[in-house]
């Protein structure tokens, strides 16, 4: 027991520990070709960190990327749920849309981005879509996957009882499928944290991707560093609190 | 209370009919051809057949899940064309919903816009009577997943006989249980079904489930499949004192199946088993 704690705790501490020492190491022999890099440093980014987190600035494009977190996953939700189940249960369907559906995914989100800002404006319209393009795929496959797995009986049995469609959708297909669901919110929130930022450098004027330009513009490069620390640390919470979910959910 | 029973309209034609059915899937060579037969109320009926014979495909058509290639059934003496409220299904797997608790897996369905409208109270009171009648009452709010393979088919059958069937659909229903727990539920169904005074079809692979749950029992056999003779079993529950009896029957339902001959005529045959008691002797025979 204590041997698995120490393993557990520890272990991912040295890694940490290791990896900074790295870093630190990597920025000192930079800084003798590159004065600037001195900004880079550990040393620096650490501090500044706190002090960011001290100001309301930073906070203020934490929120604003936190919202666009949730709507990229509320409109993928709400696109890719219907069409996994349709997936699922229409063999037609899954035929037709198969092919495209695997050619739609394996293009970058982000290389739509000049045709989202010219259809959509610059705003926050494009932001949305790329993040629901990205976060779609895994949304609508694992729908599909659970539709696909669904207990043949249990249809029966509202067959049996006369259900009507949506009787079916609601009383079994939905609740059958919900954990298939979280599993590819859970895969799609990781998505979009890694979208996010990319998505935040053309024609925002907040979030956390902005903010990285920002501090580029004026040169802050450990600001710069320190952002970089805090979506690390971000992204590594929502993953955590999405695997929380998930695993709470099964064992309910 | 006791469960309602309404009075059949139509008893001497019995509670299902089956005209002449024959089934082929997606046009192909019938599974069963020229099959008529009919449930009397309140009698327990057992469907006998070899593995793949068609006997659930059988089941399914009768239940309303399936239409016929040819000939029709009847319900209560009304033409079947979607499953009938008054009929319910109990499957080889207790397949109970794992996202609802015990009493909700029970009363599952029973709002659904085409069952008949009952209200809250007597949906309760359904319940608490269904749950008693198997044996699981004060298991309302356990979850599936805490449940053993036999008190999930328990719940299952609870969950039928909330709808308070005039027939109730058994499709293998104790075949994936361990031989103990089996016995059990067989005598578990002999007692709900007489208490529940609805009439059962159980379809089986199993000779002495057969013998040891039926009132009546068709032995289907032949490609396409037909009924190829019929016993009725009239021995007093529990038959496992009678194992005499039972191993004679149980003799004779091989031998027909052995000499089944599939353009053979339906041979009837009135068993009038005497009872004889000695142990019971636990083996089972498939076929």
């Amino acid at each position: 027991m204590k041997h698995s704690l120490l393993h557990k705790l520890l272990a991912p501490c040295a890694g940490l520990l290791f990896a900074v020492f790295l870093w630190w190491l990597g920025t000192l022999w930079l800084t003798r070709s590159m004065p600037i890099a001195s900004n880079l440093s550990p040393l620096r980014a650490f501090p500044e960190l706190f002090a960011l987190l001290g100001s309301s600035l930073i906070w203020e494009h934490t929120l604003t990327s936190l919202q666009r977190v949730l709507a990229g996953l509320g409109f993928a939700l709400l696109v890719g749920v219907p069409a996994g189940i349709l997936t699922g249960i229409s063999i037609g369907f899954a035929q037709t849309t198969g092919t495209l559906f695997q050619f739609l995914r394996m293009i970058s989100p982000l290389s739509w981005m000049p045709i989202a800002v010219m259809v959509l404006g610059v705003g926050d319209a494009p932001v949305y879509f790329l993040l629901a393009f990205a976060a779609v795929w895994p949304i609508l496959l694992n729908t599909a996957a659970g539709v696909g797995q669904l207990d043949e009986n249990w249809l029966l049995l509202s067959r049996s009882l006369s259900a009507t469609p949506w009787e079916r959708l609601r009383r079994v297909i939905l609740p059958a499928i919900a954990p298939h669901i979280l599993t590819g919110v859970r895969l799609a929130i990781g998505v979009i944290w890694i979208v996010l930022v990319p998505a935040e450098m053309l024609g925002v004027s907040a979030g956390l991707g902005y903010f990285i330009l920002d501090t580029r513009d004026r040169l802050a490069y450990h600001e710069l560093m320190a952002t970089i620390l805090l979506i690390g640390f971000l992204g590594f919470l929502l993953d955590q609190l999405a695997r929380y979910l998930h695993k709470r959910w099964f064992q309910r | 209370m006791t469960n309602s029973i309404t009075a059949i309209p139509n008893p001497e034609g019995g509670v299902l009919q089956a005209e002449s059915l024959t089934f082929s899937h997606d046009g192909g060579a019938p599974v069963f051809a020229d099959v008529s037969f009919s449930v009397r109320p309140q009698e327990t009926l057992a469907l006998l057949g070899a593995s793949g014979c068609g006997k659930s495909t059988l089941l399914r058509l009768l239940a309303g899940l399936e239409k016929p290639l040819q000939g029709s059934v009847k319900f209560l003496g009304e033409p079947l064309v979607q499953p009938h409220p008054r009929s319910a299904l109990v499957f080889q797997q207790a397949s109970l919903l794992p996202w609802l608790n015990v009493a909700d897996n029970v009363s599952f369905g029973l709002d659904f816009r085409h069952q008949p409208r009952i209200n809250t109270q007597e949906r309760k009171t359904r319940v608490q009577n269904a749950l008693q009648a198997v044996g699981m009452a004060g298991h309302e709010k356990s979850s599936p997943a805490q449940l053993s393979g036999g008190m999930a088919q328990r719940v299952a059958l609870a969950r039928a006989l909330a709808r308070e069937p005039q027939l109730l659909f058994a499709d293998e229903p104790f075949s994936a249980l361990d031989p103990i727990t089996r016995g059990e539920m067989q005598s578990l169904m002999v007692d709900v079904v007489h208490r529940w005074h609805t009439a059962a079809l159980l379809v089986t692979h199993d000779i002495d489930e057969a013998i040891l749950v039926a009132d009546r029992i068709l032995l289907m056999g032949g490609a396409p499949a037909k009924i190829i003779a019929e016993w009725t079993v009239d021995l007093p529950h529990p038959r496992t004192v009678y194992p005499h009896a039972i191993q004679e029957l149980r003799q004779e339902i091989l031998e027909a199946f052995r000499g089944c001959n599939p353009l053979g005529n339906h041979q009837v045959h009135q068993r009038k088993l005497s009872p004889a008691v000695t142990a019971i002797q636990p083996s089972h025979f498939y076929i």
